[in-house]
Parts: structure tokens; sequence; C-alpha cells
């Protein structure tokens, strides 16, 4: 199947103004005080008030499944934590999962993998594409997020998503965390901890893996560490078929 | 006839009593600001227009991505919280004595958090 012309476009143009950023940011590492990298402003430190999320960054997460290790919930345990999801289902499967493990076998090897799978924040989100009414969207930043005052709960992102990675709350909840609004008839999904990302902290689950396997970062920012990463080690989208440029990859899979 | 007069009387009674009973109206909503003086806006300012400051900023912060915006429901929460129940909500909350007495559906608490005491659980490792 060939591409859309317009994602080819999109593509190159992209390209474009990655190249454009990258000359624009070496200047500015040259403007700017010795010790004070403008990589460290535009990436890990908190934002400004005021300031919007800016498209110079791409936030995205490595996952090393050699490390992660089968019967280890810890991620999924700090996502609960940090964004409330403390609600008691009637019917298991109407529980939220903004994060799960998952085992898989190769039937053939016998080789196991664990992995967390999450929304992988797709740079052309089917979930965006489907939304009858603008909820789910792209901040510039790359994360992909559902607008909960616009959702009607049609629940057709969820249909649309490859990676079965959004929720709808079924009932009234009253014990949110203050910074993380969420209630009934809405769909919800991962946000990469967008607010504590904005504070310039990691994801909770990247913070809490025991094993150092999530890795969190500004994938635009050649000096990060998962650039870096990303650059010179393989790692893999999950349905890279799809060719939806994933902000989540894996390794060992 | 006599039971046509004593109609008439109680009739006129009520036709006389209705603008009285309409003035008196349903009781004003009874506000108690726990923290005043610190508020974002004049109140004649806050009253009519609370609803869009909130509106445009949950636009700018939820898809620009802005943060420390002026109005903020949490900003709400810091003074308006009744410091008996912790909440914005329920019998004598800021928001719902109003919100009931103007017959103005409040949806805004179904998501975000109305109560002050939950302020604090803000991240793992904060
Ligand atoms: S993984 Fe699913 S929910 Fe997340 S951006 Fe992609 S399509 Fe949307
Ligand atoms: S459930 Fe909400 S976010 Fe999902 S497609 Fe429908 S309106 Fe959009």
């Amino acid at each position: 199947m060939s591409e859309p012309q317009d994602r080819i476009e999109n593509k190159s143009r992209r390209s474009f103004v990655g190249a454009a950023a990258v000359a624009g940011a070496s200047a500015g590492v040259a403007a700017l005080a010795p010790g004070l990298k403008l990589i460290e402003v535009a990436g890990a430190a908190p934002r400004a008030p005021g300031e919007p999320a800016s498209s110079a960054v791409r936030w995205g997460m490595l996952i090393d499944t050699t490390k992660c290790a089968s019967g280890c919930d810890a991620c999924v345990k700090a996502c609960a934590t940090e964004n409330g999801i403390n609600e008691t289902v009637k019917d298991p499967r109407q529980g939220s999962q903004w994060i799960r493990k998952i085992d898989l076998k190769d039937p053939k090897t016998g080789q196991e993998y664990s992995l967390p799978m999450l929304c992988q924040h797709c740079e052309h989100p089917p979930c965006v594409d489907v939304c009858p009414t603008g909820a789910s969207m792209k901040r510039a930043d790359g994360i992909v997020l559902v607008d909960r005052h616009i959702c009607i709960g049609c629940r057709y992102c969820m249909m649309a998503c490859p990676y079965k990675a959004r929720s709808l709350v079924h009932m009234p909840l009253t014990e949110q965390n203050p910074l993380v609004p969420r209630g009934q008839g809405c769909v919800e999904a991962c946000t990469f901890c967008v607010q504590r990302v904005d504070r310039g902290q990691q994801p909770a689950c990247v913070e809490a893996c025991p094993e150092k396997a999530m890795l969190f970062g500004n994938l635009n920012d050649p000096n990060s560490e998962i650039a870096q990463r990303v650059a010179k080690e393989k790692t893999t989208q999950v349905r890279a078929d799809l060719k939806l440029n994933l902000g989540v990859r894996y390794q060992g899979i | 006839m006599a039971i046509m007069k004593q109609t008439l009387a109680a009739l006129a009674a009520v036709l006389l009593l209705a603008p009285v009973l309409a003035s008196a109206g349903t009781p004003k909503p009874d506000l108690k600001i726990e923290n005043p003086g610190s508020c974002i806006a004049p109140v004649p300012e806050m009253r009519r227009n609370h609803m869009e400051m909130l509106k445009h900023t949950r636009d700018r912060t939820l898809r620009q991505g802005i943060r420390g915006e002026k109005a903020s429901l949490n900003g709400c929460i810091n003074c308006h919280a009744s410091k008996t129940t912790g909440s914005v909500l329920g019998q004598g909350g800021f928001c719902q004595e109003c919100h009931t007495y103007a017959a103005v559906k409040l949806d805004c608490w179904d998501c975000h958090q109305p109560k002050a005491g939950n302020h604090e659980a803000v991240g793992v490792k904060p």
C-alpha cells in the first residue's frame, strides 16, 4: 500500500522543519551561557506559565522488554495512583486501563516477553481521525489527549485505536486527583502524565519502574538520552505496518 | 350566598397576597466565602463572567498546554471550599448554592475534584 499523498508531503515538510529547528538549536546553544544548554530549556524543564506546548518537542517513550519482569505491575499501580484511577467497577471489563501489562510467548521458540502497553501517542492518530466532535486531539508536543469538555462518549476512537489503548468511564466518580479531571461518559487514555511532564517531571510509570525499563524524553532533541538510543539501538514500533509513527517504541520484541 | 362571600373573600386575599409572596420568592443564596479578599476579579465581574473565564482557560490549558492561567477551578476551590464539608458542592456549598438558586446545571465537578482536602494528592513522588 502506498502512503497517502498528504502524509508524504507532511513528512518532507516535517524533516525540513526538523532540520531548521536543529540549526536553530545549535545557534541557540552558542548564544546561551556556558553550562546552560538550549535543550534543557526546551526539554525536561517545566514550561513557564503562559507558554504553550511546542512542536519543537516530540515526547516519546522507549520500553526495554528485556528488563521488564513478568508479574511486575509497578507501572500500572503508579499510573493508578497518579491519575486517580481508584473506582470499583461492577464488571471488570468496564475498568479503565491507561496502561496494562501483557505477557507474550512465541509458540515456535518458547521465548516469553512481558511488556506494558499504553497509548502509543501516534503521530497520525486514528482516534483523532475518527472523532466526530474534535475531542480527540494531538497537542503540539505529540501528546494525544481527549478533551473531555466536548467528548460525547460515542467510543468511535476506542474502535479505531489499533492498540486498545482507550477506556470509557462507566460510572460517576468522586475521588479524582485535582490535576487529573476524569468522569462518567468520557473516553480516556494515557496522557504521558501531562500534568507532570508540564512541570518538568517524568511520567509516573517511568519513575516507578524498579528495572528502569522505561525511558521518557524528547525524541526531537538529538542530545536527549532517548533520541540517542533510538538512533543507535534497534527499536520496534508495534504494528509499524500501520505507519502511524508511534511515540512509544519497544526493544527486545 | 354566605359561602359565595367567603369564597370571594378568600380569592381576594390570595390575589392581594400573591405579589407579596412573589417578592419574598426563593430565599437568596447564603454564601460564605472562607478566604475572602483574594479573588482574581471584582465580585460583579466574577458573577457575570466566571463561566467565560473558565471556558477560555480550559481550552488554552488542554489544547495548547498553557499552564498557570489566572482563572482555574483549583483556584476557586482554594478560597471557596467550605471549611466544614471541604467542598464547593452540597448544602451551603459555594458553587451549588447559587447554581441551585439560578437553576443552572453545574457539571464542572462531575470530572473536576470538588473537595479541597484532595488537593495534595499530586504525583507518586512529588
Ligand atoms: S495509541 Fe490509540 S489512543 Fe493512542 S494515539 Fe494512537 S490511536 Fe489514539
Ligand atoms: S468517545 Fe469522545 S473522544 Fe472518542 S470519538 Fe467519541 S467524542 Fe471523540
